[in-house]
Order: structure tokens, then C-alpha cells, then sequence
């Protein structure tokens, strides 16, 4: 059964994927001016013009250039960047394990603290440790996480000086990003997390391994845990685009290499395959999250794969 | 939730006054609210409030500290940073109210056709919001920002695409629960053309917590124009804007850090606000069950 809905599943990938791609294919189309204009170096000689719009067939159908663009991409062919005069594809090699590294550790990290905050949370019964909970999810979810990196650079970075203040030298520059994307995803995980566990407590099921006698921290290990996790998986793979979203500021603001400050740079310079290229990355990206993050629910959840397939 | 319901069970309850009078009741309510009364009131007075000329240069004075006349200092340019958050706030505040307003009009509009005519539509309609709710919110508006240019309407529009799917699920759940009720049956049962049934039974039953999402949304949208602001994609210079200001003072991040962090107080105090407020709304209205379930 499982196969099945991972079957299904995928399969829902392809429509997905193409209004996504068309969508990010139109960008040089839908800007004021000629397309070629949008994608050719000022200055350029009419020949070179005349080479680009053979290249993207641009005097074709709409419909058949964007097979050509598709297709090139396909074959790692994402065009040339316009102002770094280097195919899009090597620059997004360059900077896809930056982004990765710190997406991948910002997401355990919110995972790992959060779920421990918020097992903790649910389980106390101090009121100062509730309160404390309570301020700690509204200013994760509600501090702007460019302001918080800015914040984190005067702090630890320029008055303690414990960490580098901007670039990806060696892994003590992955601290504050890290910190900066985590907080955010931390307060929300440990939200979920309370919330589930509180849920699941008033089962009756948990009082009779009260009433039998089982040790508390066997009835939070082996009973409420594994009931409580599922809304967390869930929360944590929609989770995965928002920590991209949340990486492409923080990228920006410590000056990090990565696909998030390649697209800003590339917006800021018009700098149009980039923006092309980054946006496909990421949208990319999103979508296999989710796919991780549904295939892992239904792996947990049968009624989850009953129910949509 | 007692065995008596309605309005006089809400009423002993405490359930007194409008549901804005209620939101102010508590403690909490009466900050965030206060402190948002205040907000918008320093925007429309601006031009009467700030001490000194937003634009105004005065290079010989530049980076200088918090203090007097310049109360929150000076920036770069020797620019007065309280009377460039004052007019921040306009800026912050205008684009991000005129985004929701664009995003609920047609979110309702649509979620709403979705609910009410079901079939292929609704199928249409959802699928494309569903895959528009996986994507951060930042990702939607650099896209559309991507289309039409940096700028102070494309930030309005990308803004209001950005959150155009939560209320078209908002609303279209509001209605396909509405539509189960008796009362709206016997409306049909009496012979009530659809228009009449959309517009004067479904949606004003159906308007409550899309308003109060509606107003935490104008708080994601204050940090999402201050991001893109930021990034220097949204209120091109002259223009003061909480982000673009803080974009210009990472430049002087070690010279003068109040450029940065007044600002951004500002930004994370009116979001922390608006949530407060929004969840005293939620509580007043009883709806948070109508909000979880869409």
C-alpha cells in the first residue's frame, strides 16, 4: 500500500513541476521589453544578439522555446549569467552545497531543540517554564529573521566577537546562521510538539499505564511520543520550504554563498537565467521536502494512505 | 463549552460588547491594541509628528548617536532616524494594509465560488492553492517581483499572491461548513436565488475569521515589506521604509548599529502586536475552532 501512495504521489510531482517551470519560464517573457533584451549583456554586438536568439529560440512559438529551455535544462544547460559571464549551472554547483549544509543543519537543529523544548513544556508543570515557553514561540514566530541575523552580528559576531561576521570559512561561521534560521523553526516545532503531547495525555489509554504502574518516562518514551510525533513530521516537511525561505534572508544578511543571496544578487543586477536557474532550484527543493515529508507521514500513518490513494 | 448556547449563555460568559471592546478587555489586549492604536495614528500624523525633515541631510552630523535633538540618532547621511521610522511606518503600514485588502477581496471571491459551486472548479481552484501553500511566502514574492520589477507595487502585489491561498482556504472552508447548516437549507428550500444566498447568508456568516487572519496577515505582510525592503527589491530611495532603512545601515553595522536596530524594533514589536492582539480577536470572536479547521 505504501508503494502505491508514494506511486501517486510522485506521480502528482509532474503537474506540479510544470506550472512551476512555465511559471519561472514566463519571468523573461512577462518583463517589459524584447525578451532577448532581458537576457543579453549591455553592449553586445548585433551577431552575438543574433547567436543568442537562435541559442533560446527566441523566433519560435512561445510553446516550443520552452520545451527548448526545459529540455536544456534537463541536460544541465541553464544558460550563461549574464553579469558573471558564467553558465548558470556551475554557479548554482558552487553555491547548492552552502545552501545545503546550512538548511540541512538549521532543520535538525529546529527538529532536535524543538521537540526537546516542547516534550519539557508539556511535561512540567512549572508556570514560570510555561511562560517562559509561551514568549519564547511568539517572538520565534513573529521576529523578522533578517533582523534577528543583524541582531546576532552586533552581538556575538562584533561586540563578543565569538564568530566571523560574515563569509563561509569553516564551520564556526555556521553558528549564527544556523541560530538565526532555527530560532524561528524551534518555536514552532516545540508549539506542535506541546500541543500534540497534551493532546495524546488525556487519552485514556495513558491513564490506565498510569493505573498499572508503568513508570512516567516509559509511557513518555514508548506511548506518547510515537502518537505525538505525526503532527511534527507533518509541521516539519511543510517545514522544509520555510527554512529555504528562511535561508535565502539569512544567506543575504551574513554574506554567505548560497542559492538564497545568488537569487537576491541576480534580482538586484537583472541578471535573468540566474533568477531563472535559483528559482527552479528552489522550487525544486520545496517540492521534494514535501514529497519527504508526505511519503514519511504515510509511512507512520495507514489512514493517511488509504485516505489519498 | 456548556449545555446552553447562544446569546445568552455568551453573555453570562462575559461575552459583553462588540468583539473589539472584548479584544480590549484583557491586559494584553489593551497594550497590543493601545500600541497599534498608536502605530496608525503616528502614520496618518506623520507629517505633524516628526521632528525633523525625513530627507533632510546633514552630512557634517552623520552616524551620530542616540541622543538630543536627534533623539534615535542620525544615519549615514546625518538623516533623522525617529522621523525616517515615523514615515516608515506610512510606507510599512499603507502597503502592507493595501496587499491584504487586494489578497482577501479575491481570496474570499474565489474561496467562496470554490465552496459554493464545488465540482471541477473547486477541484481547479484548490489544487493550484494547494501547491501555491507549500511555498514560503518569500519564495511566491520574489517570483513575482522577478516579474514585474523591484519597486513599492510589485512588493504590494507579491505581497497579496503571497497570501491570497490562505484565505481562499480560509474561506472556501468557511462556506462548505456554512452550507451544511439548516437555516441555510431552508433559505434554499424557500427559493433564494445563489446571489442572494452568497451575499447576504455564506458570506457574512463566513467574514469573521477571515477579517481576524486577515489582520495577522497584515503582520506577515509588515515583514515581508521590510524583507524585501531589506533586499533592496521593494521602497526604492527617497522613500523611507523600515527595511530599506536597515539595508542602507548594514553598511555602517559597526559605526552606527541604532540605524539597524530601532527599525527592527519597531518591525518585531508591531508584528508581536498584531499577533496579540489578533489571538485577543480570536478569543473574543470564539472562533479559533473556525480558523484551525481550514
Amino acid at each position: 500500500m505504501l508503494w502505491r501512495y508514494i506511486f501517486f504521489r510522485v506521480l502528482m510531482l509532474i503537474p506540479v513541476s510544470f506550472s512551476i517551470s512555465v511559471v519561472i519560464f514566463m519571468i523573461v517573457h512577462l518583463l517589459p521589453g524584447d525578451p532577448i533584451d532581458n537576457l543579453i549583456r549591455v553592449g553586445s554586438s548585433p551577431d552575438d544578439r543574433a547567436a543568442l536568439i537562435t541559442k533560446y529560440g527566441l523566433d519560435q512559438p512561445l510553446a516550443i522555446q520552452y520545451l527548448r529551455w526545459i529540455g536544456a535544462m534537463f541536460q544541465g544547460d541553464f544558460g550563461e549569467a549574464i553579469v558573471l559571464r558564467r553558465p548558470v549551472a556551475d554557479l548554482i554547483a558552487q553555491n547548492l552545497p552552502y545552501s545545503l549544509a546550512l538548511g540541512g543543519l538549521a532543520f535538525a537543529f529546529s527538529s532536535i531543540v524543538g521537540i526537546i523544548l516542547g516534550t519539557i513544556s508539556a511535561t512540567t508543570r512549572s508556570k514560570i517554564v510555561e511562560q517562559f515557553m509561551r514568549g519564547f514561540i511568539l517572538l520565534g514566530s513573529t521576529v523578522p529573521g533578517f533582523w534577528l541575523a543583524l541582531l546576532m552580528i552586533l552581538f556575538f559576531a562584533v561586540q563578543l566577537q565569538w564568530f566571523p561576521v560574515s563569509g563561509a570559512g569553516g564551520w564556526s561561521a555556521l553558528v549564527l546562521p544556523v541560530l538565526t534560521i532555527g530560532f524561528g523553526g524551534v518555536a514552532l516545532v516545540a508549539r506542535v510538539t506541546r500541543v500534540a503531547l497534551l493532546d495524546v495525555k488525556r487519552e485514556d489509554f495513558v491513564m490506565l499505564l498510569h493505573a498499572k504502574g508503568l513508570p512516567s518516562y516509559k509511557i513518555l518514551f514508548g506511548h506518547l511520543m510515537p502518537h505525538a510525533l505525526l503532527p511534527v513530521v507533518t509541521i516539519l516537511a511543510l517545514r522544509i520550504g520555510w527554512i529555504l525561505g528562511g535561508a535565502v534572508t539569512v544567506e543575504f544578511v551574513f554574506g554567505r554563498p548560497g542559492l538564497g543571496s545568488l537569487l537576491i544578487r541576480a534580482l538586484g543586477q537583472r541578471d535573468y537565467p540566474v533568477v531563472q536557474g535559483c528559482l527552479l532550484m528552489l522550487a525544486l527543493a520545496v517540492m521534494l521536502g514535501t514529497l519527504i515529508g508526505d511519503v514519511a507521514q504515510a509511512a507512520m500513518d495507514p489512514r493517511i494512505r488509504e485516505a489519498k490513494t | 463549552m456548556s449545555s446552553m448556547t447562544g446569546i445568552a449563555a455568551r453573555w453570562m460568559a462575559g461575552y459583553r460588547g462588540t468583539p473589539v471592546s472584548r479584544a480590549f478587555g484583557s491586559w494584553l489586549g489593551k497594550i497590543a491594541g493601545g500600541f497599534l492604536v498608536l502605530l496608525v495614528l503616528t502614520a496618518i500624523f506623520a507629517p505633524w509628528i516628526t521632528p525633523f525633515d525625513y530627507a533632510a541631510q546633514d552630512l557634517t552630523n552623520g552616524n551620530a548617536p542616540p541622543g538630543w535633538p536627534h533623539l534615535l540618532g542620525t544615519d549615514q547621511f546625518g538623516r533623522d532616524v525617529l522621523s525616517r521610522v515615523i514615515y516608515g511606518a506610512r510606507t510599512s503600514l499603507s502597503v502592507s494594509a493595501t496587499a491584504i485588502a487586494i489578497s482577501i477581496t479575491a481570496g474570499m471571491t474565489l474561496g467562496a465560488a470554490a465552496g459554493y459551486f464545488g465540482g471541477f472548479f473547486e477541484r481547479a481552484v484548490m489544487t493550484v492553492v494547494d501547491l501555491t501553500w507549500s511555498f514560503p511566502d518569500i519564495l511566491i514574492a520574489l517570483i513575482f517581483v522577478a516579474i514585474i520589477g523591484p519597486g513599492l507595487t510589485s512588493t504590494t502585489f507579491a505581497i497579496a499572491i503571497a497570501y491570497l491561498a490562505q484565505f481562499t482556504r480560509l474561506t472556501r472552508a468557511q462556506i462548505v461548513r456554512l452550507k451544511r447548516e439548516t437555516f441555510i437549507e431552508a433559505t434554499i428550500n424557500l427559493g433564494a436565488k445563489p446571489h442572494h444566498i452568497l451575499l447576504k447568508h455564506l458570506l457574512p456568516n463566513a467574514i469573521a475569521p477571515v477579517i481576524v487572519v486577515g489582520m495577522l496577515a497584515i503582520g506577515d505582510g509588515i515583514v515581508l515589506e521590510a524583507t524585501l525592503g531589506f533586499f533592496g527589491l521593494g521602497a526604492q530611495p527617497p522613500t523611507p521604509s523600515w527595511g530599506a532603512m536597515m539595508s542602507s545601515g548594514t553598511a555602517q553595522l559597526f559605526l552606527s548599529p541604532w540605524v539597524i536596530i530601532f527599525p527592527g524594533v519597531v518591525v518585531a514589536v508591531t508584528v508581536i502586536a498584531v499577533n496579540l492582539f489578533g489571538d485577543e480577536l480570536i478569543r473574543a470572536l470564539d472562533i479559533r475552532d473556525r480558523i484551525r479547521g481550514s
